[in-house]
């Protein structure tokens, strides 16, 4: 299907996904397809009378970057958090090998401790606090290593909770819509800071997000879940960096966000 | 043809900056002065015999009288036996408060087994209890020390209690995808995030633990503060009574600056927040 598109491959899988066991017919051409980092068969959560997530089916490659875009409440977080084993109460297969690591919407760093201390929480490695120092560097805050999470900005506290978060090395790094709260200036210091250690240390990524750009300029794929399953897929072949003005990306937009229920009338 | 952006360009104006130049020392001067005014009047009250000596004595004559019992060696004695009784109790106090409170806040059997009891118990009257501990230990030293500890035990559980129930629960999840072992959530971020609310159970309690001792000491005591205050009452010595209640709230003062000290630098990562 849609293969005389070369850049972007747009499916829309409402009806395709429910025939299919493994969705992945298109990639067979591709040469060396990496093993998943995460495969996620008929995920559903409920919770009350609402179905969630209603048989979602998600695969994430090594090394992928795979955005995921929602309405606010179509359960992109709730997801997110399945794969994070934050939520027990999810049903469904749900395999994710290899370590995971999450930088949340809110960095979440522990008060108590200063930045380093926060980066090394936890870390199993044979000098926690070199690597967390060398982490914090290579975000840009090694000179703040020795300061009060409290005292830092907005921009400063997200940079901190992903070196937090990839000083462990992960197999699969969860990023739930941790730029929404930035000012745009900074989101567009971090999206570079994040393709930047995305393509060092390769982790597959999902990126829950709102913003159809970011996930545009950013993604190898963007998903789009709409009632509780993952109603479109866009593959994105741009090299990076991506223009948010290039021709296809513009085409993309639109495509993304009638998905998302957005008309936009009186705009051409 | 209208330029689209039109440079209005900054209009500058001069802001005076208008200097309010501190002056503690003048500050600390205006709030000396009405204390210092009371005291005088209570002197030239004392001196006219417009209060007689039996109800209050004079100023002048409580310094002296100080500095006579310090001499004596009387007042270092009886703050000597009083400090220990405060001391012991309030460690007993806090060890079984704090430890009853992680008991309570770090399970729910716990919870079940220690806060109902704790909860019937906070609801007796402390001092009520006094002939009860009387009766099971006697007049010597073991029922002031246990009033003191008693006391101490409530403001400290509830308050740590409280503490640890409210630590953020983001963070409980942030600990989970850090995968920290229970020993170290509990270390890491249960036990600090519970550190303010303890601080704040911690100045409660000494408020209470000096309140108890001096109402501990008013039973059958041979020594302490309490026996040299009562010992006063006998021989209408009103001068000893006040010293004795002037140390009294020397100690309850000491006592929670260094609770305030301690929480400038247990928090100093608060402060720098607040400060800033």
């Amino acid at each position: 299907m849609a293969t005389e598109l070369p850049v972007i491959v747009t499916s829309d899988l409402e009806t395709a996904t429910s025939g299919s066991e493994t969705a992945t017919p298109r990639d067979s051409s591709r040469a060396a397809i990496p093993e998943p980092t995460v495969r996620v068969n008929g995920l559903t959560r409920t919770f009350g009378e609402r179905r969630v997530l209603d048989g979602v089916d998600l695969e994430i490659r090594r090394g992928e970057f795979v955005a995921l875009l929602g309405r606010s409440g179509s359960g992109k977080s709730t997801l997110l958090r399945v794969l994070a084993g934050l939520d027990p109460g999810a049903k469904g297969e749900v395999e994710v090998e290899g370590t995971v690591a999450v930088a949340f919407q809110e960095p979440r760093l522990v008060p108590w401790k200063r930045i380093l201390a926060n980066v090394a929480l936890g870390l199993q490695a044979p000098d926690p606090r070199a690597a967390a120092l060398a982490a914090l560097e290579e975000v840009g805050l090694g000179e703040l290593h020795g300061a009060w999470p409290l005292t830092l900005s907005g921009g400063e506290a997200q940079r901190a909770s992903l070196a937090r978060a990839l000083v462990r090395e992960p197999d699969l790094l969860l990023l739930d819509e941790p730029f929404s709260a930035l000012d745009a200036l900074t989101r567009i210091t971090i999206h570079r800071l994040v393709l930047d250690l995305w393509g060092r240390h390769g982790p597959g990524i999902l990126l829950v997000t709102h913003d159809v750009d970011e996930a545009m300029l950013l993604a190898d794929r963007v998903l789009v879940l709409d009632r509780g399953v993952i109603a479109h897929e866009s593959r994105v072949d741009l090299p990076r960096p991506r223009h948010r003005d290039h021709r296809d990306l513009i085409a993309l937009r639109s495509t993304l966000l009638t998905r998302l229920g957005v008309t936009l009338e009186g705009t051409t | 043809m209208s330029a689209p952006v039109v440079d209005v360009g900054v209009r500058r104006r001069a802001v005076r900056a208008q200097p309010r130049v501190p002056r503690p020392f003048a500050a600390a001067w205006k709030r000396l002065l009405s204390p210092l005014v009371i005291v005088v009047l209570w002197q030239i009250a004392s001196s006219t015999g417009l209060l007689p000596e039996r109800l209050l004595a004079s100023p002048v004559k409580i310094v002296t009288t100080a500095t006579d019992l310090i001499q004596t060696g009387v007042l270092p004695e009886a703050i000597v036996v009083s400090l220990q009784r405060a001391a012991i109790g309030f460690t007993l106090g806090a060890l079984a408060g704090i430890g009853l409170a992680l008991i309570a806040g770090l399970s729910r059997v716990g919870e079940n087994t220690v806060d109902p009891l704790l909860q019937m118990l906070r609801a007796l009257p402390l001092f009520g209890l006094i002939p009860l501990f009387i009766l099971w230990f006697g007049i010597g030293e073991t029922p002031k020390v246990a009033l003191v500890a008693l006391g101490v035990v409530f403001p400290l559980y509830l308050n740590t209690f409280a503490g640890i129930r409210g630590v953020d629960g983001k963070l409980g999840e942030l600990a989970q995808v850090l995968r920290l072992r229970r020993s170290a959530m509990i270390a890491h971020i249960v036990l600090p995030g519970a550190l303010p609310q303890t601080l704040v159970g911690l100045r409660q309690s000494l408020g209470v633990a000096w309140l108890a001792l001096i109402v501990a000491e008013q039973i059958n005591a041979d020594a302490g503060l309490g026996y040299m205050i009562n010992d006063a009452r006998e021989f209408l010595r009103t001068d000893v009574i006040v010293v004795g209640l002037i140390v009294y709230a020397i100690f309850g003062l000491l006592t929670d600056s260094l609770v305030r000290l301690l929480e400038r630098r247990a928090l100093s990562w608060r402060q720098s927040f607040l400060s800033s």
